[in-house]
């Protein structure tokens, strides 16, 4: 088991020095950098800021350099807003990216689960059908469809909620259920599809036979086995959420990490993006090793090695 | 030259009888049998097709251009001359929807093709090959799952002047990655019967044995993962095309009309709701029908 976390974490830090190379290098060979403007500015004060930000010194020093901040915590200023460090804007919009995640991942569990379960309980039945359908909705129509038809409906044409912006408490409703919404499907049909492969097992039977109530088989006995695929698909799937998405952060004019993060690439903010891309790629390690950990602990049956 | 079975003093068992011979059936044609029993494959087989036919022929039968403007009309609800409406420039929708169909559905049938051909050639090389190899390869399968691909797919298309090609190449060498998982299982599995110990037994060449014995065998797999990718390609294309990353004007896809729309949807919905919903009716049916094909040829599931 230690050995297990030993050698993911060391192979996780392998994987995150490598995409920080990777981006580093990336990024410096594309054309365009962060102060080539549209309105050129003289070459004497283009050198003077380049000198400021040490883009004048070979590149693999700033290389080295950049390596060196990084393992003190330090992700280095921003090359676009002056005067703030990459740092602070993480600070700034990641709480906005995790509390919209959180709202969408409660959304996305309550209904993807309850559906899935009832689903495979009344098999064939028309709660299947239902769920089903709302599966491959779920499935088909994507959220960059869903977000603007909600927003034409419940926040233009009925008035309910505003359409863009995180200011209000109403706001955070919207975004939410969309993103939850899109989350729900792929939840309902890893639940239903688990839940019916356990539930024909022996020790179902058994538990059934020494007269175990319905919900105890179903709650106790079966979800345990029955939700391994679900938990192994939340690990990049939480990762997603959490990080905010482009997409509805777009639609919704949300302040959040994904929609600085495209601005970002888009000003050539070196830092920034190498920073969000560090952020984002740790989280989704750590909620992966989190996933295989808890897929472990369900089922004794998987060895971590 | 015929083979008359000399005279046999018994009857052949079936002509002992008066019922008619059962005709023989191969496995394919059992599938196809099945396929065509489930309702829901089969309307999205023939929606499918509605769509493709239109999208290809359509922009030859209609009276108008795709970047034909008419400022003069503006954006006009559907009615009889324009089906379908305008958009702010006067431009016919329906050719503007179809024209832009043409290319979603190429960017999906291309990046595809180009996850297809890595996937499947990596994961079967990796399962023949076995051991250390093997090893190797898939850990690297591990660690590019663990990376930010999505992030990877911006950056590439912001960086490169997001052109068409590099779509392709882009979404491909993010797909490819599950394809080589679910080849290289089938592959392992395969490689341990007889019937590829007598190959190897006859003298066979490696590559003869793996590409001509052991891959046939595995194509049920790729075809249903193929029909099931499709769609999520084009999910992807036009996710990129709606944060103005994939396709550009004035070339045009579905993903970039759900962008125009999406802007404006509060005087003219029509401009959102028409592309959206072929969009999504191409998807449903792409899905439908890989779940039949998936069933027909009854593969386990790799998604649930």
């Amino acid at each position: 088991m230690s050995r297990f976390l030993v050698s993911r974490l060391l192979q996780s830090l392998l994987a995150l020095f490598l995409i920080v190379t990777a981006t580093f290098f990336m990024l410096r060979f594309v054309p365009g950098g962060p102060f080539t403007a549209e309105r050129a500015v003289p070459k004497e004060i283009l050198r003077n800021l380049e000198a400021h930000y040490g883009l004048n010194q070979p590149l693999y020093r700033q290389y080295l350099g950049y390596l060196g901040s990084l393992a003190h915590g330090d992700f280095g200023p921003s090359f676009k807003y002056s005067n703030r460090t990459v740092n602070e804007i993480l600070a700034d919009k990641l709480p906005v990216s995790l509390e919209l995640g959180s709202w969408s991942l409660a959304v996305a569990l309550l209904l993807g689960l309850t559906l899935g379960i009832l689903a495979a309980l009344r098999r064939n039945t028309w709660i299947d059908y239902a769920a089903s359908a709302f599966a491959t909705t779920g499935l088909c129509v994507p959220t960059f469809v869903v977000g603007p038809l909600c927003v034409l409906v419940f926040a233009i044409h009925f008035g309910w909620f505003g359409a863009s912006g995180w200011s209000l408490p109403g706001d955070r409703v919207l975004p939410s259920l969309v993103l939850g919404l899109a989350y729900a499907a792929p939840i309902a049909r890893l639940t239903r599809g688990g839940l019916l492969e356990v539930l024909q097992q022996d020790f179902i039977r058994t538990a059934r036979a020494k007269g175990a109530s319905e919900a105890r088989v179903v709650l106790k006995h079966a979800l345990r086995g029955g939700l391994l695929p679900v938990v192994a698909y939340l690990g990049p799937a939480i990762a997603n959420i959490l990080t905010g998405s482009f997409v509805i952060e777009t639609i919704f004019q949300i302040p959040g990490l994904g929609r600085e993060f495209v601005t970002s690439a888009f000003n050539r903010d070196y830092t920034l993006v190498l920073g969000t891309v560090i952020l984002y790629a740790a989280l989704l390690m750590a909620l992966n090793l989190l996933a295989d950990l808890a897929q472990a602990w369900m089922n004794p049956r998987v060895r971590l090695e | 030259m015929s083979l008359a079975p000399p005279a046999s003093p018994l009857p052949p068992a079936g002509a002992a009888t008066d019922e008619p011979v059962e005709r023989g059936s191969s496995p394919g044609h059992d599938a196809w049998l099945r396929l065509r029993q489930n309702r829901l494959a089969v309307f999205g087989g023939c929606a499918l097709l509605v769509v493709l036919v239109a999208c290809v022929v359509g922009p030859w039968l209609s009276p108008f251009g795709y970047e034909e403007t008419r400022l003069d009309l503006g954006a006009s609800a559907p009615g009889l001359a324009h089906w379908l409406g305008t958009d702010v420039l006067g431009r016919d929708l329906l050719v503007r929807l179809l024209y832009g169909g043409r290319i979603s559905l190429a960017v999906g049938l291309s990046a595809t093709v180009v996850a297809l051909t890595i996937g499947v050639t990596y994961g079967a090389v990796a399962g023949f090959a076995g051991d250390r190899l093997d090893a190797l390869m898939m850990r690297a399968v591990d660690i590019l799952y663990s990376l930010p691909f999505t992030i990877f797919v911006i950056l590439l298309m912001v960086f490169f002047g997001r052109n068409i090609i590099l779509l392709f190449v882009a979404i491909g060498a993010v797909e490819w990655l599950t394809m080589a998982r679910i080849v290289r299982g089938q592959v392992m599995s395969l490689k341990r019967m007889e019937f590829i110990e007598a190959a190897h037994a006859l003298g066979f060449s490696r590559r003869r044995v793996l590409f001509r014995h052991i891959l046939p065998n595995v194509l049920g797999p790729i075809v249903v993962y193929t029909t099931l990718t499709i769609p999520s390609v084009m999910l992807l294309e036009a996710f990129l095309s709606f944060l103005g990353l994939g396709v550009q004007p004035p070339m045009s896809s579905w993903g970039v009309l759900i962008k125009d729309g999406a802007e404006k949807m509060e005087e003219f919905p029509w401009l959102l709701l028409f592309p959206g919903t072929i969009f999504s009716l191409t998807l449903f049916s792409l899905n439908f029908l890989g779940d039949g094909i998936r069933d027909a040829l009854d593969v386990r599931s790799s998604k649930d």
